[in-house]
């Protein structure tokens, strides 16, 4: 089915309101319904049980380090762009169990938990978080390797994706390779016309989106106009991005690995590892054992681990990376150059958390920019 | 079968305030898998009852003010097979160190009706300082699910599960909002070692540096980032890294540049 169809069979303008009912609907379907909510001064993704719970006419000032929510009236529940948060809490838990072992008789008695798969419906993602979702579905279910609690988890997820109709001023979606409208890979999308005649524009991309479409009661079928309304929203936001990564990123890494850059960039970084935690697609993980008191029983807990810890590279006679330097061109020439050869793919969405969340506002964009300007780039 | 003689476990103080031995107490539910698992041979907050050494664990709480404490460490050390510190006091000095950047007999003479009664070090020492430490485990107070864990690794022969990184990765993993960049408020995690379950942060506060240094902490980059950026002065910059652990070496270091 053409997307065209696909709109047509199942795309509705409705008022509001209608955020509210969908959100009713999808709980009476048996989701339990995570989206933004405002939580200590940021949006994060928490449970949420109406549209009120939602920030509505509030928007976030990012910068490098620094993240402020204002009011904003009129600008509709949408208008923030992405916090703290990312959806890989929800996929890709920070705690996971793997299992769990008794002592028998005779050895012990091993019991792997069949993975939890809630049925979540996610309220809100963006297109650069949908990329992240691809990103990391290559990771975990790549045909080669699956991992069976991801793979479940993300075939239970119902994704409700929304167009952001404003860039925030750590975005770069666009030139990371994405853009801030949605394409595929949601069940329902949404995308918010804010103002006096506040209403949405709500797509179905999939069979089971559709039906929880369709059964939305009130305004009516969408047409050709409403479609182009919408493609004026995300293209307002494409020409607003706060920032851009270079086109050549991973040839400029790649042809800088000696650079004298990497020091300086040592001396600001604090090796917290905040990057790597709130990044949509970072995917690192360690295990670590627990046993009894009286060794009758042990754990493997499988938790969010980080290329900025010395642990991390750790192995026999010492760590490998043991400053600065060396763990963020790990992190970096990973991320922008390597992730290609292994999973065909950047492995950045533009999404600026990295940024923001940098307790020192570290900009990964002006990194490479600094490498390729101080004679990198040959 | 013979039944394999239980370790004997002892737990000392030196200078510190007895909240870190109180934590074993506080263990509550895992206390009597404790006293199961080990000989308490001496505990005095616990326990009058005293066995003789040597000890196969020894606890070490508080850290060293005194001749008389200096000369006591190492009777405890000589009896000890396994020696841990616990909390910030005997891992890096605790927060009577504060003392360490001053004249302490200006303050003796201050507080004292008799000075010539007192009998002080002029500095306040790790435990690390005076005899071999097997293990550090810090915090103020120690984190009783970390005391348990490093329990529990020694009996086991294990390496304990005491992660050295930041404190930041403990809040990232709760999903605990950053409150220095969503609200500007000063905070030592990125510097400082995870363990207390993120706190401070979880209740809109900055970390105060209770657990130390983290493994590689870059305390000048962020002290730069305070000063610069969050516009706190060489003296509030100075007094956020002397605290708990104003002690220890990198945070040490760090208030001194800003003296």
């Amino acid at each position: 089915m053409s997307a065209k169809q696909k709109s047509e069979s199942a795309a509705r303008v409705v008022p509001a309101d209608g955020l509210d009912a969908l959100i009713r609907a999808l709980a009476r379907a048996g989701y339990t319904t995570i989206g933004p909510r405002v939580e200590d001064g940021a949006v994060t993704y928490r449970p949420v049980g109406s549209a009120a719970d939602l920030p509505l006419d509030m928007v976030d000032e990012q910068g490098g380090g620094t993240y402020r929510l204002r009011a904003s009236k009129g600008a509709g529940y949408f208008a923030h762009v992405v916090g703290p948060h990312s959806w890989k809490r929800y996929l890709y838990p920070p705690r996971q169990l793997m299992w769990r072992a008794s002592r028998a008789r005779s050895g012990f008695a091993v019991e792997a938990p069949e993975p939890a798969a809630d049925k979540l419906a996610f309220i809100g993602v963006r297109a650069c978080e949908l990329r992240a979702m691809e990103i990391q579905d290559r990771v975990f279910d790549n045909g080669q390797f699956t991992d069976p609690g991801y793979r479940a988890r993300r075939a239970a997820a119902l994704v409700v994706a929304v167009n952001c109709g404003r860039a925030g001023d750590t975005c770069f979606c666009v030139s990371a390779g994405g853009g801030p409208r949605v394409e595929d890979g949601y069940d329902i999308l949404l995308t918010e016309f804010p103002g006096k005649d506040h209403t949405f524009l709500v797509q179905a991309g999939s069979a089971r989106g559709a039906r929880v479409v369709k059964a939305l009661r009130g305004g009516r079928d969408a047409g050709e106009a409403d479609l182009r309304a919408a493609q004026r929203r995300t293209d307002a936001a494409a020409k607003a991005m706060g920032r851009e990564l270079a086109g050549d990123a991973p040839q400029v890494l790649r042809e800088n690995l000696e650079h004298p850059h990497w020091q300086r960039v040592a001396e600001r970084c604090l090796n917290c590892a905040n990057c790597t935690m709130v990044c949509p697609t970072c995917f690192c993980s360690t295990v670590e054992d627990v046993t009894a008191l009286d060794g009758s029983h042990a754990e493997r807990w499988r938790t969010w681990d980080s290329c900025f810890t010395t642990d991390f590279s750790y192995i026999h006679g010492g760590a490998i990376r043991r400053g600065g330097a060396a763990r963020y061109r790990q992190w970096i020439t990973h991320k922008l150059a390597s992730w290609h050869e292994q999973f065909g793919t950047s492995g950045c969405t533009g999404c600026g958390r990295c940024i923001t969340w940098c307790p020192v506002g570290i900009d990964i964009t002006e990194e490479v920019r600094a490498l390729a300007a101080r004679g990198g780039r040959k | 079968m013979a039944k394999a003689r239980k370790p004997k476990l002892a737990v000392w103080k030196f200078s510190s305030c007895d909240g870190c031995q109180l934590s074993l107490l506080d263990c509550e539910d895992e206390l009597l898998a404790v006293a199961g698992s080990v000989d308490i041979a001496y505990f005095l907050e616990a326990t009058r009852a005293e066995l003789p050494g040597p000890y196969d664990v020894s606890l070490v709480e508080g850290s060293i003010t005194t001749p008389h404490d200096a000369e006591r460490i190492h009777k405890v050390r000589r009896q000890s097979k396994v020696l841990i510190t616990i909390g910030a006091c005997a891992t890096t000095g605790g927060i009577q160190a504060l003392r360490n950047f001053k004249d302490v007999d200006a303050f003796i003479g201050a507080v004292y009706a008799h000075p010539d009664f007192i009998d002080t070090l002029a500095k306040s020492t790790a435990i690390r300082d005076h005899v071999h430490v097997d293990f550090e485990l810090s915090g103020c107070p120690i984190n009783k699910e970390q005391l348990l864990e490093v329990l529990n690794a020694h009996l086991n022969g294990r390496k304990p599960n005491v992660p050295a990184h930041s404190q930041c990765i403990e809040c990232k993993r709760a999903g605990t909002v950053c409150v220095m960049v969503s609200r500007g408020e000063p905070c030592l995690g990125p510097v400082t070692q995870a363990g207390c379950g993120n706190l401070c942060p979880a209740c809109g506060r900055g970390c105060f540096g209770c657990y130390g240094p983290k493994e590689t902490p870059n305390t000048t980059s962020l002290a730069a980032w305070l000063a610069n950026t969050q516009g706190l002065s060489q003296r509030q910059v100075r007094h956020q890294f002397r605290g708990i652990t104003a002690g220890a070496d990198a945070f040490r270091k760090e208030s001194e540049a800003h003296d």
